[in-house]
């Protein structure tokens, strides 16, 4: 959908609709919600129930407004809706295991690949993606590799976390910059002069699905390097993985200590206690310094002097940013798949999305190019660069395949353990890849 | 009808067939939810099944990948490391223990209910006290080391490969040990008294008397108890999920943790299989060992030893 030219009409009607209702409140949205189920396509099926399974929530607020969401759709529609929530990390197998024996959730939100994994399980949703994408400015790039499997859009990608570099303003000036320099070299000069002359920065090295991962990713193909290439051949023995080991090796010097053991949670704490100057999460850092600010002067004190940047642009020459995707798919095997798919369309409405996204307070960014005009993005000018994300992100499994493989590569830590051994002098840079490479042939066999 | 009615009889009063009515409950009971599952794993370690697909047969492709795979072999080297070591202590620690729980002493039953406290708190909430225990940056212990004036800098326990598989031995040695307490106590108040009075009035010295009459009625015991703790030390999860997913680089991997990443979260359900599967000769081991190596001592049969 990336590609299609949208008319100046369809700019100004999204723009208005946009300011119009962004923030619609109350009464308006019941209003809206009422009109909205009249004139929908998809007509929900006589005593249709819904049942979704769901990431659990990171920041408190996009959950709440999700909640009040979906208690719009079902003033609206009369459909009732049953949240599950489950951990990041337990979505995946239990709609393997769903889509496999046909019972479960009726809708799945998962991460990344999740839809790719039984594309024939998923329930067409085409015409949602066609109406949404003409609706509001056409899809990122990164939303149609994520949704589509083959003609079809099995899956609508509901928003992306970005996951970028947080610093703190002071402990970089300290170091001599006065900000995260754009390109890979000036990168190294900063964490090393970080560690010299002020408080070092790091990046997680232990088994961290997210954080780990996002910066590994980026480094690697920052170097133009890649596990498989478009055809899904494994190609990481290759000297750009060499070159790319050998930065974040050296980089890892300049880290504080300890790195080898943080799992997601553990930079969000050093961070937040001042023991780190630079590390790579989500906004949460930021809203979580925010919500205390009130009652601890420590946290205002973070709050106002930390910022985010993008990632540096490494010889490749592009950025090679690598942010969560989380799409929504809803199974085959549902009962109601016309109340499954209205779900869905409410749900990246305007006057539904703009709500949510800014309960969000960024920590998830839009797959829709008309959502770029959210209040949120402009709330806080430190939000501002989040916006962009989903555009600039890579997407799992780099130039290969979306799929399966991507999945278990990810799961099986190949490029994060590859980078971890390296960095903490377990493996050669040679062995580290050999491992990694008959890994990978395995997978992708 | 008659004949029927005449056999149906035989069945319902018949004292052998009785017997297996009786027992049919408890085997169905373990066919259901022992052999079949395991029977399954095995089936499904042939097999290049992955989450949503069933498979086909590929023999013994799995076995044969994982046996080469160096990440397998860290993890069966670290298994039976955790083991071994967590084991030793936890036997040696819980006999102590159970010994000094023994002797008169004032607050007898509070101490006692006190020891128990890391087997009540849930492992996934001790693993998180541990997490806190062991962080790079706010770990208890670098604080008060530091204080002292002991260290210099933060000790990196979970980052550095030995020093967070020493850390994650501690803590299940700490978790472990009340079990084994407990149990070895409750042994401990099953020996009769006369035995000790005999051994006092013969002059025996106290290590003579743990050596020559505790320890050796006590056998039986700690063949079980220490069964027991092998098999859930070999099979522990929990800990090593929260406290290192595994990390650094996979030098704290278990088998469990391994098999559960590649057939759950990598989808590779045949070779994820084959790692659970190759867990059970060890298993076996262990369980020959404590049955054969322990138990059969004649003297329990009023024998003596030979």
């Amino acid at each position: 959908m990336s590609q299609r030219k949208f008319t100046r009409r369809d700019v100004l009607k999204t723009g208005a609709a946009l300011t119009g209702a962004g923030v619609l409140q109350g009464a308006d949205l019941a209003l809206f919600a009422q009109a909205w189920a009249q004139s929908t396509p998809w007509k929900p099926e006589k005593g249709a129930k819904l049942q979704l399974l769901r990431w659990k929530r990171f920041v408190q607020s996009e959950e709440d407004g999700f909640v009040a969401l979906v208690a719009a759709f079902t003033k609206a529609t009369g459909v009732p809706v049953t949240v599950l929530n489950e951990s990041l990390d337990d979505v995946q197998p239990k709609a393997s295991v769903a889509a496999n024996t046909g019972q479960g959730p009726d809708i799945f939100w998962g991460l990344y690949s999740l839809p790719h994994l039984f594309p024939a399980k998923c329930l067409d949703v085409t015409d949602v993606a066609d109406y949404l994408g003409r609706k509001y400015g056409g899809w990122v790039p990164s939303a149609v590799t994520y949704g589509k499997s083959g003609k079809g859009w099995i899956a609508i990608p509901v928003g992306y976390n970005g996951n970028i570099i947080n610093y703190r303003k002071s402990m970089i000036e300290k170091a001599g910059f006065k900000e995260v320099p754009k390109d890979t070299a000036a990168f190294m000069e900063l964490m090393k002069a970080l560690k010299a002359k002020s408080v070092a920065g790091g990046f997680a090295l232990g088994r961290a699905s997210g954080d780990g991962n996002a910066w590994v990713h980026w480094c690697l193909w920052a170097h133009g390097a890649n596990l498989v290439d478009a055809k899904d051949k494994v190609v990481i023995n290759s000297p750009e993985t060499v070159k790319a080991l050998e930065y974040a090796k050296q980089l890892s010097t300049h880290f504080v200590p300890g790195t080898a053991s943080w799992n997601d949670a553990f930079n969000n704490k050093a961070f937040l206690e001042s023991q780190v100057s630079l590390t790579n999460n989500g906004v949460s850092i930021y809203a979580a310094a925010k919500a205390n600010a009130g009652k601890d002067p420590k946290a205002k004190e973070v709050m106002d002097d930390m910022d985010h940047s993008l990632w540096p642009v490494g010889p490749v020459g592009k950025p090679t940013e690598f942010h969560v995707a989380y799409p929504m798919l809803a199974m085959r095997y549902t009962k109601s798949p016309q109340a499954a798919k209205a779900f869905m369309a409410f749900t990246l409405e305007a006057e539904n999305y703009n709500k949510w996204l800014l309960a969000a307070v960024a920590y998830i960014t839009h797959p829709l190019n008309a959502y770029d005009a959210n209040p949120v993005w402009t709330s806080d000018k430190k939000l501002t660069i989040v916006r962009d994300v989903a555009k600039r992100t890579l997407t799992a499994g780099g130039l290969g395949s979306v799929g399966e493989k991507a999945a278990s590569a990810l799961a099986d830590f190949v490029i994060l353990d590859m980078f971890a051994s390296v960095c903490t002098d377990r493996a050669t840079v040679k062995d580290a890849i050999a491992v990694a490479e008959r890994q990978a042939r395995r997978i992708y066999r | 009808m008659t004949g029927e009615h005449g056999r149906w009889r035989r069945l319902r009063t018949n004292r052998d067939w009785l017997g297996f009515w009786f027992m049919l409950p408890a085997a169905a009971f373990l066919l259901l939810f022992l052999v079949y599952p395991l029977g399954l794993g095995i089936w499904l370690s042939f097999t290049d099944a992955r989450i949503g697909s069933p498979g086909n047969w590929i023999g013994l492709e799995n076995y044969e990948w994982i046996i080469g795979d160096a990440k397998f072999q860290t993890a069966v080297f670290f298994t039976l490391l955790y083991t071994l070591v967590a084991s030793a202590f936890k036997f040696a620690i819980g006999l102590y223990l159970a010994l000094l729980l023994n002797q008169a002493m004032p607050f007898k039953a509070i101490i006692r209910a006190v020891v128990l406290i890391p087997f009540i708190v849930p492992t996934v909430l001790s693993a998180i006290a541990f997490w806190w225990i062991f962080d790079p940056q706010f770990s208890v212990i670098s604080w008060s080391l530091k204080k002292l004036g002991w260290i210099q800098g933060n000790i990196n326990f979970l980052g550095d490969a030995w020093n967070a598989r020493w850390s994650v031995i501690f803590a299940n040695v700490w978790r472990g040990v009340p079990f084994i307490a407990i149990s070895l106590l409750a042994g401990l108040q099953t020996l009769p008294p006369s035995l000790y009075e005999a051994a006092t009035l013969d002059g025996a010295t106290r290590w003579q008397m743990f050596r020559y009459v505790t320890y050796p009625l006590l056998t039986p015991i700690i063949a079980v108890v220490m069964t027991f703790s092998v098999l859930f030390t070999f099979t522990d999860f929990q800990l090593i999920k929260v406290l290192t997913n595994g990390g650094p680089a996979g030098s704290t991997e278990l088998m469990a943790t391994m098999s559960y990443n590649t057939a759950i979260l990598g989808s590779r359900i045949g070779e994820g299989s084959a790692v659970s599967t190759a867990m059970v000769p060890f298993l076996l081991a262990a369980i020959m060992f404590s049955w054969f190596g322990l138990q059969r001592r004649k003297w329990q049969h009023g024998e003596s030893n030979d």
